[in-house]
């Protein structure tokens, strides 16, 4: 035997047996509850915390989180506190894959929850799937999540874009019968939801013209030069909080101030205002219409009391769309494992979830069940008036391609907002 | 024996070792090591046309991202075209996917070649480092490659026959060794025969190599396609570890980070693309550990760059210390020394 081949015989045999030595193994073990136990209950998130999203959105875990921590202090729920680990992806597909291989394999986490994005969210749907891991509150309104069939652990939480998109228009169409719509979108299952949902109600002649961005490239003149080319008089966004920004600053050098309708993804004020600036943000935003679903009125129940938890919780961070849609995603969470019982798995978060006994926190009940993975059917219109957004008054549920308005019935906060106590 | 079949034997007994080594990792290792083992098998070109023939590729991610597309492709196409029956196994699927990688990655691997065979040191390096940097505008343009969200590939889950004692991260990571030890086996009998006699000899004098009856620029140009082979290899086992193919996995950082482990690992060596493979995976993931018991805010701050500057120390320590790379160290330990190996030349970038 030559000396190469002996030292490599040598090598397996070493570590065949040093192999044979370890315990920690890939065999499959179904003894125990991943991420339960007596007194506490593991959750993990992927969100952008570094990279171009991260401005956008990296608030929304933190005032999760910060819901959480009032729970917790309260007793947590059945008297298990949530502990709730955050991973940046940095809105990379390719890190989503490692860190929710990290949150699952190695943190044992019990359910992914609201997991961000549709590019990276999309990449892992798969693995949680054959991993059988619950897979709760995505954050993106793709219909990907809803598929019960497919994927029987995954459930969106935003109104999904196709809603997003019909109900915008068919508030400009109201508004205004013989304005020019136009559509500006992401270039993914965002900005082409958006679309399809404008085209269910004006039809496709009815769009004058539909331009698409990409994240990879920042400069959106061409675009927007193009829509005001074209005369567009509503402009109707399917984009990214930054790219609201930039589309509506854009506008703006180009001295033109078009009507905007944007996608709740991408219309949160407070947040728009920090990108275009205090001086001129509110004036360029003034009039700006969006769709919501999650209770942000000034003043409201709800708002009076994550407006104390994020004082209390958060460092008292500035209180955005975000803080609300991050404190009414841990509140669903807090819901939905009260009603899994007194020792929850996660067939039985599953099954609570599918009961359509959640209520939510939204202006309109949850439409969850065993056949509809989709949080919200109804989008509320909302306007920026005198530097304030809220409800406008306006509610559409979206079933089959028809648009009909509807009563709001928002939910009042029970118990001081902790389910289960 | 031949060298070749000797050179098989031992491919052989590292990858059953590899597959052995794989129940004593828990999932998240199991695929940490299929990522690992993608890397391996793009660095193991990159390290074989850098040490060999001095061709510098910054490009190496996007000839991965060839193969990831290939494959994303030519498996989504099986799978749809089969009937239910056959692509239920996934092994045609699988075996489409590997030739789509293999066919994409070659194709671009041999034009880059052409162009590569033309060009010198710096130049080659400009070429291939702006194509890392059109693949993002590149996939909004290319409808098959479905802009920045990326492909998702077929998810090909554990055999029932194995389901009892094997969970899909470990079956991924078999997966993963296989196509790594199928992609660099070849690259290792070429550096060990008379390619590789050929490619140190245009290295060391292209004139001289000339007189000699070699032609250096088709040694340069096979060269680079091999290269680019094993790399689309790579970037497949990567597609079938995570099921995705996107620009954003392939940038401009990840590129270098391959530069980096071949560095590293000792320009040429096999056995060093190895361990710089490991270690750009590893490093990463113990920074997370590190920043993760900081205070939140801090640790996040410093999460995305302390990899990068770590990286940075790592090459200039390692080029310091041992300039032939980690491969260098082997030398050191009591082993019986290798006689068979030619030895590498000193000078390892174009004049």
């Amino acid at each position: 035997m030559h000396a190469p081949l002996k030292r490599t015989a040598l090598l397996a045999v070493t570590g065949a047996l040093a192999v044979s030595g370890l315990t920690a193994c890939s065999t499959p073990d179904d003894a125990e509850v991943p991420g339960v136990t007596k007194d506490k209950v593991t959750i993990g998130s992927h969100q952008p915390l570094t990279g171009p999203a991260a401005a956008g959105y990296a608030s929304i875990s933190a005032a999760t989180n910060a819901y959480f921590q009032y729970v917790n202090d309260n007793g947590g729920v059945k008297g298990r506190k949530i502990e709730y680990i955050v991973k940046d992806d940095g809105y990379n597909p390719a890190n989503t894959q490692t860190v929710v291989r990290q949150l699952v394999g190695e943190d044992k986490v019990f359910a992914i929850v609201n997991g961000l994005g549709t590019p990276t969210h999309s990449t892992v749907l798969d693995y949680l799937s054959q991993q059988n891991v619950p897979d709760l509150f995505v954050a993106s309104g793709s219909l990907t999540w809803n598929q019960p069939d497919k994927y029987p652990n995954t459930f969106g939480f935003n109104a999904d874009y196709v809603t997003e998109g019909a109900a915008l228009a068919k508030y400009a169409v109201e508004k205004n019968p013989e304005a020019k719509v136009c559509v500006f979108g992401q270039d993914d299952d965002f900005g082409e939801g958006i679309l399809s949902g404008v085209e269910s109600v004006v039809g496709a002649e009815g769009v004058t013209s539909a331009q698409t961005y990409s994240t990879s490239s920042e400069d959106v003149t061409a675009q927007i030069g193009a829509m005001k080319e074209a005369g567009c008089e509503v402009n109707i966004l399917g984009t990214i909080n930054g790219f609201t920004a930039r589309a509506i600053g854009t506008a703006a050098q180009l001295e033109w101030f078009p009507r905007w309708h944007v996608s709740s993804s991408g219309g949160d004020y407070p947040t728009l205002v920090g990108y275009l600036g205090e001086e001129v943000g509110p004036a360029l935003l003034e009039g700006m219409v969006s769709a919501n679903y999650l209770p942000f009125s000034p003043g409201g129940e709800w708002v009076t009391l994550f407006t104390e938890i994020n004082t209390k919780y958060n460092g008292g961070a500035p209180f955005t769309g975000n803080t609300v849609y991050g404190m009414s995603v841990g509140y669903l969470f807090a819901e939905a494992l009260a009603a899994a019982g007194q020792d929850p798995t996660r067939e039985s978060l599953i099954a609570a979830l599918e009961s359509g006994s959640l209520v939510g926190n939204g202006i309109v009940p949850l439409s969850y069940s065993a056949t509809d993975h989709s949080a919200f059917r109804s989008v509320g219109i909302t306007l920026v008036g005198k530097g304030v957004q809220d409800y406008e008054g306006t509610t559409y549920s979206v079933a089959d391609g028809a648009v009909t308005p509807v009563e709001a019935k928002p939910a009042p906060p029970v118990n001081g907002g902790i389910p289960g106590k | 024996m031949s060298p070749t079949a000797k050179t098989t034997l031992r491919a052989l007994a590292l990858t059953l070792l590899a597959i052995a080594a794989t129940f004593g990792l828990d999932p998240f290792r199991n695929y940490q090591l299929a990522v690992a083992a993608g890397c391996f098998a793009a660095v193991a070109g990159l390290t074989v046309l850098v040490g060999l023939t001095g061709q510098l590729s910054l490009g190496h991610a996007v000839l991965m991202a060839a193969g990831g597309y290939g494959y994303a492709i030519a498996a989504t196409a099986a799978a749809e075209a089969l009937p239910e029956s056959l692509a239920e196994s996934g092994v045609i699927p699988l075996l489409a996917g590997l030739a789509g990688a293999a066919l994409a990655a070659g194709v671009l691997g041999l034009l880059l070649g052409l162009a590569a065979a033309r060009l010198r040191g710096p130049y080659l390096a400009g070429l291939t480092l702006a194509l890392v940097i059109a693949l993002p505008s590149a996939a909004n343009v290319i409808p098959a490659l479905s802009g920045h969200q990326g492909r998702s590939a077929p998810f090909f889950g554990v055999p029932d026959a194995l389901s009892a004692l094997i969970v899909v991260e470990q079956w991924h990571a078999w997966l993963a060794i296989v196509v790594a030890a199928v992609a660099v086996t070849p690259l290792v009998v070429l550096r060990g025969g008379r390619a590789g006699l050929r490619m140190r000899s245009v290295l060391g004098d292209e004139t001289a190599a000339r007189l000699a009856g070699v032609d250096p620029r088709r040694v340069k140009t096979g060269a680079f396609t091999a290269s680019a082979l094993s790399a689309g290899l790579g970037g497949a086992v990567l597609a079938i570890a995570t099921q995705s193919v996107s620009p954003g996995a392939y940038g401009l950082g990840f590129s270098l980070l391959l530069v980096v482990a071949a560095v590293v690992g000792g320009l040429g060596s096999i056995g060093g693309a190895a361990a710089g493979s490991a270690l750009v995976v590893v490093l990463p993931w113990l920074v997370d550990q590190l920043t993760s018991a900081l205070p939140a805010g801090f640790g996040q701050r410093l999460n995305g760059t302390l990899a990068v500057l770590l990286f940075g120390v790592v090459v200039i320590a390692v080029t310091a210390a041992w300039p032939g790379g980690l491969a260098h160290l082997r030398h050191r330990l009591p082993w019986p020394a290798r006689t068979a190996e030619p030895p590498v030349p000193v000078q390892n970038t174009e004049r």
